[in-house]
């Protein structure tokens, strides 16, 4: 870990993506550390939906989605009148920073010095640490994998599990050079030395932040979704949760949570159900003898109201964030979740990220991809991830004037050389005659191919012309 | 214009114009009628897959065998509900070998250092259980505060086998719970546990090391 | 929202065949074997002199105004109400997957619609709607086979490879570890990102060698060019051909089964 990354681990330079993929490829440990987890990964997801009707559930999720979308600012509004009336305040805010500012000026009304959070990755896309950090407002991660990843100075490479780039060994060395903890790969025991120590946190802490995985309308109930009881702590123990979410994630009934909340576990690391399922509705009644005396709602916008305005790019909101687009990621699993350099690594961020960073930042990331499916093959809401990726190559480069693109930062990799190449293509594949002319004057003169053919004969031969092209086979065999 | 103004109007004024409503087809979660010895065994199996543990027991039992389970831990004290049936079965119990018992009849300020360093178990009721997903239904209340089952490293469950739903969907339809959420519902399904470090499983990494359901048939 | 049930079409007396650019150019042997199996089966198949390219490249590059130009040039070499099959489940997939959006309102959007759904990959076609029967009259041998994620996700057809394979008496048929696994081929992918697709293709030839098959067949050229060059690059011991050509040599007593 270097110290510029500690200072800010959040300026990670998206465009630096090829130097980075390298050095992840040219790492075997990390590869075999990503590698082991998503094999895992992907066997669990599957033997968790054996016997279930997967397509059917799909469909229903998706369609679940798709109508809490539909009905979105009805939906908040009615979330909002509802969490009211439960005692939770609601606020709005239009981008990262705002919301930053809301969590903080309800840190500085109650005087508060130490928040603890439970996972959310709302509040990474947003900088919230640093942004409490910088004013003077101590925030400190409970999730043991983002515990971990704060202690390292790094940012999560998993949606799901932040910490899954390192091994024992290295988590043990950290936790050791950190927190004074002995060095051992017995993970029990790594595991019992972080529960003492984040114990005296929550004790301590004057605010809980955390995420929310559905919050639902018709109740105006916040649902979050974990393993460790780190997020039932950090919603119980402090006097004060803040809550904080995407605007898109909210759905009309509790009915709608169930399908979802089946998809999701059984998407994102294979399990029925996680340990705990928490449902909040209100802060602590005066009979109550435990829980927040204050709870707030955070809705942030940060881009999603300008995805919601096409009907494509919308499906990008159906997303409730499980990571198995990731985890089946041939891609992510070469170069593990730093090397993209955004809050959202693998397919999830390719199609998510440039509308939050602006497509010119992020022009490279829908490249980054063979296009071969299985991100939307797995996805438990049936976002069609290929498709979109195509969109966003096609406005990568303002390549389609039947269908202008508008997600902004568009057209920033048009490049003069590559469009030109593309022209000619196409002028000549429209072009039979001319076609059939220069593939066989190719095919006749195949010994003048060069052998070398940039990054494709860096790892491979060159694809060899054969002696006669199908056509003039076929005009052979017709004579 | 406030950030929640300016929000919705624009959702509202979408450029791509009104959305169609999917039709949202739930018959997926239902599942074939099932005998309440089936559901104890799916409950069972599941749970126990996840790291849980099962006792079977008796309205006339149970007391007895939680008495086995905590000294088998070598518990010293437990927690138990003030007013719920269970906690006076426990304080009126001639049995001899039970640990000390405690009530969380005071606010957690008072006594947050105490509950989270030197109580060895609590015992709770539960709204029923899910058998598909090996689930306890908790309301926590003013008698079962929300910390009770979370704090403490052992945490028993007392579940009714009449209680026993099928599935999550079915258990939330026939409590009615879209008429009122209480001010925290969870659904617990095993100790706490993490995989965060290399994917091995660890339990107890916040909250409960053990979680044992007392199953009364 | 789902995707529509494939509804096989009776066996048709003609068929158009789309032989792909890269069949073309680069393994006209495959198409010339996809065509024989075809004509074996007592089907006329016609053979679009105008084809070109299904115009992918530029389409999953991002130049949709140039993909759209030569689609279009594909698009009136079909007029008889035949099937038009494809030997690549790539090609395939951007005719029957991707040309009704691409065509989205233009005035070609019906006559798009119409291809897509006329659309077949060649060995989906000769399993499911030519129920073919193959009789191997080849030595006994051991092969590899790799489908590729077009064929695989968008022509749904993962299953037909191992079905003809399993046809012929004296192949035995071996599964890699990771056979759902992307080759790294992508298309403009291998050159943009070259060391992750390297990445990719080095562990797919590992898979593949590990079966000790020594042979592969694959359903797409994309992939073929990529795993065999990779092996041969690297000096591997694991050869690849084509499906068609797979099953053409096995089952054509001219060629003695030679494959």
């Amino acid at each position: 870990m270097n110290s510029e990354s500690s200072a800010n681990p959040h300026h990670i330079d998206v465009k630096e993506f090829h130097p980075r993929a390298q050095a992840a490829i040219a790492d075997p440990k990390l590869r075999q550390n990503f590698r082991r987890a998503m094999d895992g990964l992907i066997s669990k997801r599957k033997d968790a939906f054996e016997g279930m009707d997967l397509e059917a559930l799909r469909e229903l999720g998706a369609n679940i989605r798709l109508r809490a979308l539909a009905n979105l600012p009805d939906l908040l509004e009615q979330l909002e009148t509802k969490l009211t009336a439960n005692g939770i305040k609601v606020h709005w805010a239009i981008d990262g920073d705002e919301a930053c500012r809301i969590v903080r000026n309800i840190c500085v009304a109650r005087n508060a010095k130490t928040v603890i959070k439970g996972k959310s990755m709302v509040s990474e896309e947003m900088e919230l640490n640093h942004y409490l950090e910088e004013h003077g407002i101590e925030a400190l991660e409970s999730d043991l994998g983002e515990y971990i990843v704060q202690l390292a100075g790094e940012t999560p490479s998993h949606i799901i599990m932040p910490a899954i780039h390192k091994n024992t060994g290295e988590i043990s060395e950290l936790m050791h050079e950190k927190t004074g903890t002995d060095l051992s790969s017995d993970v029990e025991y790594l595991t019992a030395s972080a529960r003492q120590q984040l114990r005296e946190r929550f004790m301590n802490a004057d605010v809980g932040v955390t995420g929310v995985n559905f919050a639902v309308a018709e109740t105006g109930t916040l649902c979050l979704v974990e393993n460790e009881g780190n997020g039932r702590m950090t919603t119980t123990v402090p006097p004060c949760h803040i809550a904080v979410t995407g605007i898109e994630k909210v759905v009309g009934t509790l009915e709608d949570v169930v399908p979802l909340l089946a998809l999701l576990t059984r998407s994102a690391t294979g399990q029925h159900i996680t340990t705990y399922f928490n449902m909040i509705s209100g802060p602590r009644k005066p009979e109550e003898l435990d829980g927040p005396e204050e709870v707030h709602l955070v809705l942030v916008d940060n881009g999603r109201s300008s995805i919601y305005q096409d009907d494509e790019l919308l499906d990008t909101l159906r997303c409730i964030r499980c990571g198995a687009c990731m985890n089946h990621c041939p891609v992510y699993t070469r170069v593990g979740g730093h090397t993209y350099g955004t809050t959202y690594p693998g397919p999830i961020g390719k199609i998510l990220m440039p509308h939050l960073i602006g497509l010119d930042e992020g022009r490279h990331l829908p490249t980054a991809s063979s296009l071969c499916g299985a991100c939307g093959e797995v996805c438990p809401v049936k976002i069609p991830i290929p498709d979109l990726l195509v969109r966003l190559r096609q406005e990568s480069v303002d390549g389609d004037k039947l269908n202008p693109a508008k997600v902004r930062g568009h057209g920033a990799k048009r490049g003069t050389l590559e469009a030109l190449i593309w022209k000619g293509w196409s002028w000549m594949h429209a072009r039979p005659g001319i076609y059939r002319f220069g593939t066989a004057v190719a095919a006749r003169l195949r010994m003048l191919q060069p052998g070398q053919l940039g990054g494709w004969t860096k790892y491979r031969t060159a694809p060899k012309l054969a002696n006669k092209t199908l056509h003039q086979k076929m005009k052979e065999r017709d004579q | 214009m406030s950030a929640r103004d300016s929000i919705l109007q624009r959702l509202r004024n979408r450029s791509g114009g009104e959305l169609s409503v999917p039709e949202c087809d739930f018959s997926v979660l239902q599942r074939p009628v099932s005998s309440v010895a089936e559901r104890i065994e799916q409950f069972q199996k599941t749970i126990e897959s996840v790291h849980g543990e099962v006792h079977s027991c008796t309205r006339d039992s149970w007391v007895a065998q939680l008495a086995d389970i905590l000294s088998a831990r070598d518990a010293r004290c437990l927690l138990v509900p003030g007013a719920h049936e269970i906690g006076r079965r426990l304080r009126e119990s001639e049995q001899d070998d039970l640990p000390e018992l405690l009530i969380y009849d005071e606010p957690i300020e008072s006594w947050q250092p105490h509950l989270f360093n030197n109580v060895d178990a609590s015992i709770t009721s539960t709204r029923g259980g899910i058998a598909e997903t090996g689930s306890l239904i908790l309301w926590p209340t003013p008698d079962e505060p929300r910390l009770m089952s979370l704090v403490p490293p052992i945490h028993i469950a007392v579940l009714e086998a009449s209680e026993l739903y099928a599935t999550f969907h079915e258990a939330m339809q026939a409590q009615i719970w879209a008429s009122g959420m209480p001010t925290n519902a969870l659904l617990v399904s095993g100790p706490s546990k993490t995989a965060d470090i290399e994917q091995t499983l660890a339990y107890g990494v916040h909250g409960p090391k053990e979680l044992i359901v007392l199953v009364i048939e | 929202m789902a995707d529509p049930i494939k509804i096989y079409p009776p066996k048709p007396s003609h068929v158009y065949f789309y032989a792909t650019c890269l069949i073309d150019m680069f393994y006209p042997d495959a198409g010339m074997a996809g065509i024989q199996l075809l004509e074996r089966e007592g089907i006329k198949v016609c053979f679009p002199e105008d084809q070109t390219c299904c115009g992918q490249p530029a389409y999953t590059s991002g130049y949709h105004d140039e993909a759209r130009a030569v689609a279009k040039a594909q698009l009136d070499l079909f007029p008889e109400d035949w099937p038009i099959v494809v030997p690549s489940g790539s090609c395939g997939g951007m005719m029957r997957k991707h040309y009704p959006s691409l065509f989205k309102h233009t005035r070609q959007e019906a006559k798009a619609i119409d291809i897509a759904a006329r659309t077949w990959e060649l060995t989906d076609f000769l399993l499911n709607v030519c129920h073919i029967k193959l009789e191997d009259v080849g030595e006994p041998t051991t092969v590899a086979m790799h489908t590729s994620c077009s064929a695989r996700r968008e022509m749904g057809v993962a299953e037909v490879g191992p079905r003809l394979i399993g046809q012929l008496n004296n192949v035995s048929l071996v599964e890699q570890t990771r056979a759902e696994e992307c080759c790294g081929f992508g298309g403009t992918f291998a050159v943009r990102h070259p060391e992750i697709s390297g990445a990719m293709v080095s562990e797919k030839v590992d898979t593949l060698t590990d079966t000790g098959a020594g042979e592969f067949v694959t359903t797409d050229c994309g992939c073929l060019m990529n795993i065999a060059g990779y092996a041969e690059k690297n000096r591997k011991p694991l050869a690849g051909q084509h499906i068609l050509s797979f099953l053409w040599n096995r089952t054509n007593p001219g060629k003695g089964g030679e494959s």
